[in-house]
């Protein structure tokens, strides 16, 4: 069962308490945009097999949205932080380096 | 390859069984062929088979990374059925359906289809509806459904409570001719009829990487070396991304746990496949005795094939109010596969942005019914450059806004 920790409210929820939202960090698109980036807002997945970085809710806590970077093949949790940020933080990216060495984050398209 | 025969099974009786021959022969791969299927489970199997038995394309080779068949096809509760909405769907589940009814005989092998029929439960009002519709548009599409009442429902299943508590039996969607067929033997069945034409299926052979000059396919690295191709077929099911990743394109494709699990084997009770698509449970018996469970997805994407452990214990939940009589039952085995969901709950069957590499998947949960079909549609799409049954199921549509929307109530149907 995955645990992970709200960044808001500090409790361990198990995934019965949590609501998964998808990849996390896409870059909103909206009228005016190019055909490519609306589509791949709307619809294109990086869906890796490692690391990813998504969106939950602490559905049944405080409600609020959070990232979490997590490993997709272990279901190892790097760690968990604010949704007020358009990039995984610093701490965050340094130990998944520590635990995944050669790991890189793909560049957004 | 010596046929399957009663005659063959009366003379190796009489020899202590020591004539049968290999399925299918233990192939290494060669320098180069005419095209390469990456993943060896029933779409990708049955893709070679068809680019062979309706194109003439043999110089083939079907590589996969573990056994054949020990992804998702070898991890479904392998109901068939062909009674969906959209008329691009009936199109190719039902050509599917049919291929399936003479596929022991096409390939000399028994998959053991059994057209026992399925049942989708109708437990609330808009299922109500909804189910009505679809038997509507199932009748113009020529796919034999009907709406049935609960008593019949009742006389068909007599197990089956239709007063539950919390969902009554209101009425269901009845395909007669849909049912179950043995899924090792679907993989089996054609791997061995590849091989007799020809074809390598090679396994234990991870593809790692896919070599491309001017924006064309020229091969693939592997675990066994790089081998060189004119055409690629891409058919993993869960690990499309990481394919796609390798080729270097997206897809609107996540990959997520879906989990079903067995009873112990009891007497035969109930000989039809029933679905509960408001509860997220369905049930069927194997020829063992066994009752085969099945439930909903999980929502986060998972590589590691198992799920989440509520998700069981809601699917029995669920299934115990229909059948109150499963609630003694021990349960045997429970298992996990990676399925590969799109946003409008419908395949792709497409070219690429790289030039000669196609793509099968998006088969999410439901994609066993679909091996012949899909088969028949990709080798022509791989073969010609276009095929009317893989049509509408391009990479294009999501950016055209044309979905082929299976969605409907339940995000999970099998
Ligand atoms: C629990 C469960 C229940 C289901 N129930 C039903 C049902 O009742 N009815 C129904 O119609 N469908 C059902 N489905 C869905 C169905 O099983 C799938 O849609 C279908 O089997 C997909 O077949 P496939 O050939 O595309 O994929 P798979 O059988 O998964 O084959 C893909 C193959 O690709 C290989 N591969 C992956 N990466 C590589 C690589 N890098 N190199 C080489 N090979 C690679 C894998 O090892 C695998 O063998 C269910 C699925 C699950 C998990
Ligand atoms: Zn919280």
């Amino acid at each position: 069962m995955l645990i992970l920790e709200c960044p808001y409210c500090g409790v361990k929820a198990d995934e019965t308490e949590l609501h998964p939202g998808g990849e996390a960090h896409l870059t909103r698109f909206g009228p005016g945009s190019s055909d490519d980036a609306f589509e791949s807002y709307l619809f294109m997945r990086a869906n890796p097999k490692g690391v990813h970085f998504e969106r939950w809710r602490h559905a049944h806590g405080c409600g609020k949205w959070f990232h979490a970077a997590r490993c997709t093949v272990t279901l190892e949790v790097f760690g968990t932080y604010s949704a007020q940020t358009t990039e995984p933080p610093s701490d965050i990216i340094e130990k998944i380096a520590a635990r995944r060495p050669g790991w890189a984050k793909e560049s957004q398209a | 390859m010596k046929r399957y025969s009663a005659f063959a099974l009366a003379r190796e009786a009489f020899r202590n069984h020591q004539g049968w021959e290999r399925a299918w022969r233990d192939a290494q791969p060669k320098k180069h062929y005419d095209a390469i299927i990456v993943g060896a489970g029933g779409h990708g199997l049955a893709s070679a088979y068809y680019l062979g038995k309706n194109h003439g394309i043999r110089n083939v080779a079907i590589i996969e990374k573990g056994w054949l068949g020990g992804g998702n096809t070898g991890r479904n509760t392998t109901i068939i059925r062909s009674n969906y909405l959209q008329d691009p769907s009936a199109a190719i589940y039902e050509k599917s359906r049919s291929l399936y009814e003479t596929l022991s005989q096409d390939l000399n092998y028994n998959i053991m289809y059994s057209p026992r029929g399925v049942m989708m439960l109708a437990q609330t009002e808009h299922e109500v509806r909804g189910y009505r519709r679809t038997a509507h548009a199932n009748a113009l599409q020529g796919v034999d459904t009907t709406f049935i009442s609960p008593k019949k429902v009742k006389e068909l299943v007599p197990i089956i409570e239709l007063k539950g508590p919390r969902y009554p039996v209101l009425g269901a969607l009845w395909q007669e001719r849909a049912g179950t067929a043995r899924h090792d033997a679907v993989a089996w069945g054609y791997a061995r009829a590849c091989s007799d034409m020809g074809m390598d299926v090679i396994q234990k052979c991870e593809v790692t990487g896919i070599q491309r000059e001017g924006g064309r396919v020229t091969g693939v690295s592997t675990t066994k070396g790089d081998i060189g191709c004119n055409k690629l077929g891409i058919v993993v099911a869960g690990h499309s991304g990481h394919l796609a990743e390798m080729a270097g394109f997206r897809l609107p494709i996540e990959s997520v746990a879906l989990q079903a699990l067995v009873s112990e084997p009891i007497k035969p009770c109930m000989d039809v496949v029933v679905m509960a698509n408001t509860v997220h449970g369905y049930m069927s018996q194997s020829d063992k005795g066994e009752m085969v469970i099945g439930g909903g997805a999980d929502g986060y994407n998972n590589y590691t094939q198992r799920g989440s452990f509520h998700h069981i214990e809601e699917t029995v939940r669920a299934l115990c109010e229909t059948f109150p009589m499963i609630s003694r039952l021990k349960m045997l085995r429970q298992w996990g596969g990676i399925v590969d969901m799109t946003g409008d709950r419908s395949p792709i069957l497409s070219k690429t942005p790289v030039e000669n590499v196609f793509i099968n998947c998006g088969w999410g949960t439901g994609g066993f019914k679909a091996i012949p079909g899909s088969g028949w549609g990709f080798a022509e799409l791989m073969a010609k450059g276009h095929s009317p049954l893989t049509e509408a199921f391009g990479l294009e549509r999501f950016r055209e806004g044309r979905f082929v929307d299976e969605s409907v109530a339940a995000g999970v149907a099998h």
